[in-house]
């Protein structure tokens, strides 16, 4: 087993957070959750319709994780800052997943209003994770303002294009003094592969598993991925070299 | 009296957060409500008084990542 994950001060084995897959059905969700073996899992925050008839809360399935709200589709510091503090009330966390998104077509994060939103947070109190543009001087500055980790992405949310700079996320990761977690863009298992044996933290994904044709056996696969990565990682991979190096002893060959 | 609830003006005869919460048959966990900005956390829900023209922000959480 791969070393555990520190967050917040409490220990994760688990290094695969998974969304909650917008629409999916709540036993189908839970199936995919517990095949990935993800212990934090995120949750957005939305105004409740005043017509909604009271049903079963997306809460009750999901006892025994820890919830990390987000503040997704947030456009500024703003409502960043007050969907975080309405989370904290209706959830009874400290932890956010902080977005300040900037484009409608990218949904990249909007690098001022996330560092404004930041300091905001942090100095109320809360483990802010902030969802980042995959850029080695932000995330130090998010760093600085007392985010307890980084999210930065591989690639736009949903995308599912994968690793888009893997040499950023290596500067990143080598130079963070908090958990580096790659957030959006994983379309397969090696992409988190790839994130895990660059050294990430953590990966958080949602849409490649319940996008998938089938989500439950997906989520197995990241789990296994996110696994082997780490372990990889941590083993320490052989240089690349561009010629051949044989793996047989080269005395005692048969014939001339 | 008319107030903003979710971004959307409506009447209500509550004359305190807690009054609204049971006149929209809220579920009593998971829930979270600001008035004008402000979180009210659920001690103050009976004590926070309405009035015309607040703007109420009333969430829960739902799927996403």
């Amino acid at each position: 087993m791969s070393n555990s994950l520190k967050i917040a001060g409490r220990e994760y084995s688990s290094r695969l957070w998974v969304g909650t897959g917008k629409g999916v059905a709540y036993p189908l969700m839970r199936e995919c959750l517990d095949a990935s073996g993800a212990e934090i899992v995120t949750v957005a925050i939305r105004r409740i319709p005043t017509d909604e008839k009271p049903g079963e809360m997306l809460v009750d399935y999901l006892k025994g994780l820890t919830l990390l709200p987000n503040t997704a589709l947030c456009y500024n510091a703003k409502d960043a800052i007050l969907t975080a503090q309405l989370a904290r009330e209706a959830l009874e966390t400290d932890l956010v997943k902080l977005e300040v998104i900037g484009d409608e077509k990218t949904l990249f994060p909007d690098n001022e209003g996330l560092l404004e939103a930041a300091r905001v947070l942090v100095k109320d109190g809360f483990t802010v994770l902030p969802y980042c543009i995959d850029d080695p001087i932000i995330c130090r500055k998010l760093e600085d303002a007392g985010c307890a980790a980084v999210m930065p992405l591989a690639a736009p949310i949903g995308s599912g294009l994968g690793i888009r700079n893997a040499t950023n996320l290596q500067i990143i990761i080598e130079r963070a003094n908090v958990p580096v977690i790659v957030d959006a863009g994983v379309g397969t298992a090696s992409d988190a592969a790839i994130a895990m044996e660059l050294g990430a933290d953590a990966v958080l994904l949602q849409s490649a598993i319940y996008g998938a044709r089938e989500p439950v056996k997906m989520a197995h696969a990241m789990r296994h991925a996110i696994e082997a990565g780490r372990l990889a990682y941590e083993a320490g991979r052989i240089p690349r070299k561009l010629y051949a190096t044989a793996s047989s002893p080269l005395q005692g060959v048969v014939g001339t | 009296m008319r107030i903003k609830l979710n971004g959307e003006y409506s009447e209500t005869a509550a004359g305190t957060i807690a009054h609204l919460l049971r006149e929209l048959e809220t579920p009593s966990v998971g829930v979270a409500v600001a008035l004008n900005g402000q979180v009210v956390r659920k001690a103050e829900h009976d004590t926070a008084v309405l009035n015309e023209n607040d703007e109420i922000e009333l969430i829960r959480a739902v799927q996403g990542g």
